[in-house]
């Protein structure tokens, strides 16, 4: 135990707001091999802003003289709870607000949703030189304010709940890691305002069936107690939906994929134990019905005991 | 280990449980059409332009005769193994007719609704009916496209089953299965006689309609009118010689409605470049602002000249007597006023003013306002087991009165090329997209009045309910901050001043009510 816990440095919560054409923001907490040992907390609050010019409509890229630059400022807050070394508890809360900068849509602000994450530290053992390391993970996300979903893509987010299962696979030898994962997100039916609406074929109800997702991640880089230094790289695919047609608005079960490039660097302050400052950025590289987002975000973390845990001793 | 399997196992539990996916639509549940009165007498109901017509349906064979046997053989051919896909279109059509093609123009008109994107050069191209598959896709079925579209359709298809009951009674040829008990009704039975079909005489004069409508979407259509036919086999409900005798009926009947509607100067509408300067020099004129588009880049005003079109319910004079005054004039404090007001509306973060904009936009993608009248009235008209006649007469009512709505309604809005409150307050930021056409008066609050009055009328035990939902209509627009009270206000008396006409027609068109 005593091997394991000089391991784990001591995070984290973070955010990814990976903005397509909603602002859809996942704990980014599941995204890395590390946990907090038990009965720590780490509170964050995390600024992101996102926005992009460019989208594609299908599979078409274009511009929107009626829409300008779409953007969006993301305020987070959350925590993770070490429930034991191995399970850490997992919780975050977005107030996003959106913008376009031409046309005259107004944007929209409000409390998104909940997202809570379950991260089991399932395998941990040697290999070679290194660390090997396999997390399951299982998450959710429900929305919290009663916003408009149905405004893409000036909403603030999907209105829908889902439930993700991820495995998340992490070597390290020394202060290098290389981790991939894979994740599967299933998505509830979303209730819109309108009484009907036209996708490929017309539709007489106000339930929207939402595309199920997958995401894969690979990251890189160069982690220590003091300082990580991360390059990460996204894919998120929606497993069914369709195309926005010619010159239409999106649509809620729109296919949206988009591969994204990041960036993530974390610090932390030497002189005030368990304070921590991240920063970093992501860029659609590739993409569907999604616009072709720069997203860029700081934040501040603070890890604390909770109560003294003798069963360490 | 296991102890942390026990933690996750009911959470997904929990999880994957709240996910549910199976979704039933509204029109996936309705009944099969058993009407309470099958109308007999609708050979009596006057028509809407086919009363001095004639067409000609061939005397049908004997029920004895070689041909109707074998007629009668193919029936028990596919009465002998349905498929499951076979069933689904049983359970589909067996709704109605009038209803279904409803449907499916709605679908249409919200494939085609979207507004062309621009050139190169910054200008627009138009969508050709000669060539409707190149892009722009023609048509683009915006709200007066589309109300012109929903009242063509289902005026024709009222004469079409009007004729299609004269013909039934003359021959009086029973249903399949009364004639041979070895066919069994799928579906309700019934004592209209079969020959014409009135099935088919709805698919072949919607067909036809369509084929001037929709053009670049008969491989769609024509594989619906197959499937129509097919059910109508499946039930025991109708032999070929029916359907034969039905589809040519419908296609005559469409003839003269294609007449009129190549000659209502619904094509001259888009007008030109020398009709969209003349409106704004005749504002400016009046030392009024005029309109001018919100959108980038600019976009030539939608079909400007469709308040020439020839109405269905009055002569194209009374458009001008339909007319209400002017609006507030531009430099008037009361317009100034009025702009305030929308400004708030736009500042107003009210989740129910969203939901109420959201759920009457009805703009691009969409079966447009008339379309959604139409989703309303359809639902109620299930309820009530009217006969096919019946269907399209009240459809007919309604969608004559949103077309006539729809050119007096664009009459005014070109007349006095009044500006959107955007155009005025520049930071008047919208629930809504903002129309591209003049502001008043509110085509939504045209339409929704038309239409109340009209179902009003017809299903006068819903009391207050449409007359309601119409001043929601009305208002969602002041909300979404798109347009200015008088707007809506205005637009709701003429739109019911319209309807009213459908009103008068209808108490004495011989159906009752």
């Amino acid at each position: 135990m005593k091997y394991f816990t000089k391991y784990i440095v001591r995070y984290y919560v973070g955010l990814l707001a990976c903005l397509l054409l909603t602002q859809t923001v996942s704990a980014q907490t599941e995204n890395d091999a590390l946990m907090i040992p038990k009965n720590y907390f780490c509170a964050a609050g995390v600024y992101t802003h996102n926005s992009w010019d460019n989208y594609w409509e299908g599979t078409l890229k274009r511009t929107n003289l009626n829409m300008g630059t779409v953007s969006s400022n993301v305020y987070a807050v959350g925590g993770n709870y070490g429930l034991s070394n191995r399970i850490n508890l997992l919780f975050m809360i977005p107030y996003v607000n959106t913008n376009a900068s031409a046309g005259t849509l107004r944007g929209e602000s409000g409390v998104q949703d909940i997202n809570l994450a379950f991260k089991w530290l399932a395998v941990r053992q040697e290999v070679g030189r290194g660390l090997l390391s396999l997390h399951a993970i299982a998450s959710g996300a429900i929305p919290v304010g009663k916003y408009e979903a149905d405004f893409l893509p000036l909403a603030i987010g999907m209105q829908t709940k889902s439930i993700a299962l991820k495995a998340l696979l992490n070597y390290q030898v020394g202060r290098f890691f290389v981790a991939g994962s894979g994740q599967y997100i299933r998505k509830d039916n979303v209730t819109i305002d309108r009484d009907s609406y036209y996708t490929t074929e017309m539709h007489y109800t106000n339930q929207v069936a939402m595309p199920n997702a997958t995401n894969f991640l690979f990251s890189t880089g160069y982690r220590s107690l003091k300082f990580n230094a991360e390059a990460t790289l996204t894919k998120v695919t929606s497993l069914s939906g369709f195309d926005i047609s010619k010159n239409n608005m999106p649509f809620l079960s729109n296919r949206m994929n988009a591969t994204m490039a990041g960036a993530i660097f974390k610090y932390s302050f030497q002189s005030i134990a368990g304070l921590e400052f991240t920063a970093g950025g992501n860029y659609v590289v590739a993409g569907r019905n999604v616009g072709q987002s720069t997203s860029l975000f700081g934040g501040m973390y603070y890890v604390f005991a909770v109560k003294k845990d003798k069963s360490n001793k | 280990m296991k102890k942390n399997i026990l933690y996750i196992l009911p959470l997904l539990a929990v999880l994957l449980g709240a996910c549910k996916k199976n979704i039933v639509e509204r029109n996936e549940v309705f009944p099969a059409l058993a009407p309470t009165n099958i109308d007999l007498n609708a050979d009596t109901w006057t028509p809407i332009l086919t009363a001095s017509s004639t067409f000609t349906v061939a005397t049908p064979d004997a029920i004895t005769s070689p041909n109707y046997i074998a007629d009668l053989n193919e029936i028990k051919s596919y009465q002998k193994n349905l498929t499951s896909e076979q069933k689904d279109i049983i359970k589909y059509w067996s709704a109605g007719a009038v209803l279904r093609w409803n449907e499916i123009l709605r679908e249409l008109v919200a494939k085609h609704n979207l507004p062309p994107y621009q050139k190169e050069d910054g200008t627009y191209p138009f969508p050709s009916a000669a060539n409707p598959l190149a892009y722009p896709l023609f048509p683009f079925s915006n709200p007066p496209y589309a109300a012109r579209a929903y009242a063509y359709v289902s005026a024709a298809q009222y004469d079409a089953l009007v004729q299609a009951w004269k013909f039934k009674k003359q021959f009086n040829r029973a249903a399949p299965y009364k004639n041979d008990p070895a066919v069994q009704a799928l579906i309700p039975k019934s004592d209209l006689p079969s020959y014409p079909s009135e099935d088919a005489v709805v698919a072949g004069v919607t067909v036809k309609m369509m084929e001037l409508l929709f053009p670049g979407d008969l491989d769609f259509i024509q594989e619906k009118v197959a499937e129509e036919k097919l059910y109508r086999l499946m039930v025991g409900a109708n032999t070929r010689s029916d359907l034969d005798a039905g589809e040519s009926l419908g296609k005559q009947v469409a003839a003269v409605f294609l007449t009129r509607a190549r000659a209502d100067k619904a094509g001259a509408a888009i007008g030109t470049q020398t009709d969209w300067t003349a409106f704004e020099t005749t504002a400016t004129a009046k030392g009024e602002a005029p309109w001018l588009s919100l959108e980038a880049p600019k976009r030539p005003p939608m079909l400007p000249l469709f308040g020439n079109v020839t109405p269905f319910l009055f002569p194209a004079t009374t458009v001008a007597a339909l007319r209400p005054p002017p609006p507030y004039s531009t430099n008037s404090a009361e317009f100034r006023k009025e702009c305030e007001e929308v400004l708030a509306m736009s500042q107003d973060k009210s989740r129910e003013h969203e939901r109420i904009v959201s759920f009457w936009a009805d703009g691009a993608g969409t079966v447009t306002p008339p379309g959604h009248w139409n989703t309303i009235a359809a639902e109620e008209f299930v309820k009530q087991n009217y006969s096919e006649v019946r269907w399209a007469r009240n459809l007919a009512l309604l969608n004559m009165a949103e077309m006539d709505a729809a050119i007096v309604c664009w009459d005014t809005k070109y007349f006095y090329f009044n500006p959107r409150p955007t155009q005025i307050i520049m930071n008047i930021k919208t629930l809504t997209g903002i129309p591209n056409f003049p502001s008043y008066t509110s085509g939504h609050s045209n339409f929704s009045a038309a239409a109340a009055t009209v179902l009003t009328y017809l299903l006068p035990d819903r009391g207050t309910k449409f007359t309601d939902m119409a001043n929601e209509a009305a208002m969602s627009r002041l909300y979404g901050a798109i347009h200015y009270r008088s707007d809506c206000d205005m637009g709701l008396l003429t739109g019911a001043k319209v309807g009213q006409y459908a009103v008068e027609r209808a108490k004495i068109d011989g159906a009752g009510n």
